[in-house]
């Protein structure tokens, strides 16, 4: 069978558009109508001068109708097709799927990106399904559509013999739980915004979710503290965020650890020896006389590097959480055992360095540094408490490469896509694939 | 003759994809939206297998579900339960109830399958 791209479809696409009738532009390039149509229809490769002579009688560039869309699409639709881990044939033959039935290619491609959408909507919001029916159901209904478009796509798909009949049918369901899901995505969002106006962060759940509403609002960053003109007491006090006394109390740890890593290590000090030896804790530490999980909660705080930071002790309870884009750290649920976070909670003192990939996500990666230190004065006969901390900093592509492999993870199990997971504590609500 | 499965679903599409999902495996397929008269359906068609949603109108997935089992001639009936419930406590609840199969959704078609496959097989 053969191999054809988009490119017959972009060509009559063209030719539309500039109001040529097929045998016109046949003639002009000296083939017969039959072939063109041929072509137009992805039936007959194409490449060359006849290209060329194509895209000149359409007055555009020849790559407008070999790149772009098509690339993108061809690409979407491998990626579908790993997820679902097909065989590698069927993986190849992306292209040829996307070059006979362009409009299907088209609806399995945008229904791959709604489930991918809607995947990452889940696992920001699951943490607080126990926590609110009204949530728990809008996300059901979210759900529901979602398996209702990945089961019929999945036919689509798989089964080349299937009726017209069924054909049209599931097209038809897959257009009306197309938009149905956009309204109930669109409901959802309304419910949330609305929860937030009438109730106010500071009042949506735990001591610790007040905490973590009151570091967010100040963007994790507390520059008046940093230079002395507030101090904790008055920051805590000042904050209509912190309504209980456990939040309050939390609150104050943090602050007054941050206040103690300032007077060590000067955020603008800080990034200008980031700038002059990079992005290496080891030598940062040394230069400050600091310990490695002092520069990490540093590092931290510069806005500029946009990194995740996270905080256990050593029963994994998480202290701190610092999320950022495309790093998920749950508030409720224990997070992933893979995370390297935790590796150092057996060999304290030991720097992990490396790279994390999330699970299902896999364009997404980030550099990470970790490690686990005693955070107890030496006593005799006990064993002291630790602390572990991690950083995550988002990855540039170029330095991808000079990394050891990603580890993958997800956020917690019950929304990571990964199967077969030696570290899974629970099913995912999630499945991988179709 | 074809093996009878019972598909208690009330969102439309999926009991579109899953009766042509089984119907194309060989099996006949009947339907219901509503969990009210579910147990009634279940004593009429006497299904080899029930597929079951968690949240229904009428009665919910899991009475139903107790129901069945609390009469002797459904105790082996293989049950799967399809939910966008995931929750611990709800598997547990349906565990407990005595569910052959519990699963998420979005599941797969391939999931769904191979659970129906095992199923029938066991």
């Amino acid at each position: 069978m053969m191999r054809e791209g988009l490119t017959g479809s972009r060509i009559r696409e063209r030719r539309g558009m500039v109001g040529l009738k097929q045998a016109e532009l046949a003639s002009r390039i000296g083939i017969s109508a039959s072939y063109l149509n041929l072509i137009e229809h992805n039936r007959r490769r194409i490449g060359g001068k006849l290209l060329l002579n194509i895209a000149s009688a359409l007055g555009v560039d020849p790559s407008a109708l070999t790149e772009g869309a098509e690339a993108a699409l061809i690409a979407k639709l491998r990626e579908a097709a790993s997820a679902a881990q097909l065989p590698k044939v069927d993986v190849g033959n992306a292209d040829e799927f996307a070059g006979r039935f362009p409009g299907w290619a088209e609806v399995l491609a945008a229904g791959y990106r709604r489930i991918g959408a809607l995947e990452r909507t889940v696992e920001a919001l699951s943490d607080r399904l126990s926590h609110d029916p009204k949530l728990a159901a809008s996300v059901h209904e979210l759900l529901s559509t979602a398996a209702a478009i990945r089961s019929t796509a999945s036919i689509l798909a798989d089964d080349k013999k299937i009726t017209t009949e069924w054909r049209d049918r599931f097209h038809s369901n897959l257009d009306q739980d197309s938009r149905r899901l956009a309204e109930s995505s669109k409901a959802l969002v309304n419910y949330l915004d609305s929860q937030s106006t009438e109730q106010g962060d500071h009042t949506v759940g735990s001591p610790r979710e007040e905490v973590d509403f009151f570091l967010a609002d100040n963007n994790y960053s507390f520059e008046s503290l940093e230079t002395g003109a507030t101090t904790v007491d008055e920051l805590v006090v000042q904050s209509e965020g912190l309504v209980s006394e456990s939040a309050r109390h939390i609150a104050k740890g943090i602050l007054q650890q941050l206040k103690l890593d300032a007077n060590d290590v000067g955020l603008k000090n800080l990034q200008y020896q980031l700038e002059l030896v990079g992005l290496d804790p080891i030598l940062l530490a040394t230069h400050f006389a600091v310990s490695v999980s002092t520069i990490l909660r540093r590092l931290g705080s510069l806005t500029d590097l946009n990194a995740g930071l996270v905080v256990c002790d050593r029963t994994g309870s998480l202290l701190f959480r610092k999320p950022t884009k495309g790093f998920t750290i749950p508030r409720f649920d224990a997070p992933c055992a893979l995370l390297p976070l935790f590796d150092g909670l057996s060999n304290v003192g030991q720097i992990s360095h490396g790279r994390v990939a999330l699970a299902g996500r896999s364009e997404v990666e980030f550099e990470i540094f970790a490690v686990a230190e005693p955070v107890s004065k030496p006593s005799y006969n006990s064993a002291p408490l630790i602390q572990a901390t991690m950083l995550a900093v988002p990855l540039s592509s170029g330095k991808a490469s000079t990394l050891p492999r990603a580890t993958e993870i997800g956020a917690t199990c019950r929304v990571c896509p990964k199967e077969d997971c030696p570290a899974r504590r629970e099913p995912s609500i999630l499945s991988s694939g179709f | 003759m074809k093996k009878r499965v019972l598909l208690v679903e009330d969102e439309p599409n999926i009991i579109e994809a899953i009766t042509f999902l089984l119907s194309r495996e060989g099996w006949h397929v009947d339907t219901q939206k509503d969990g009210a008269t579910a147990v009634k359906r279940v004593r009429e068609l006497q299904p080899d297998l029930l597929m079951l949603d968690h949240m229904l109108p009428g009665k919910s997935g899991l009475d139903i579900l107790k129901e069945l089992r609390s009469d002797d001639q459904f105790k082996s009936l293989p049950i799967l339960m399809l939910t966008a419930r995931g929750q611990m406590r709800d598997r547990a609840e349906a565990e407990a109830a005595g569910v052959s199969r519990f699963m998420t959704k979005p599941f797969s078609n391939t999931e769904v399958l191979a659970a129906v496959r095992d199923l029938m097989r066991n």
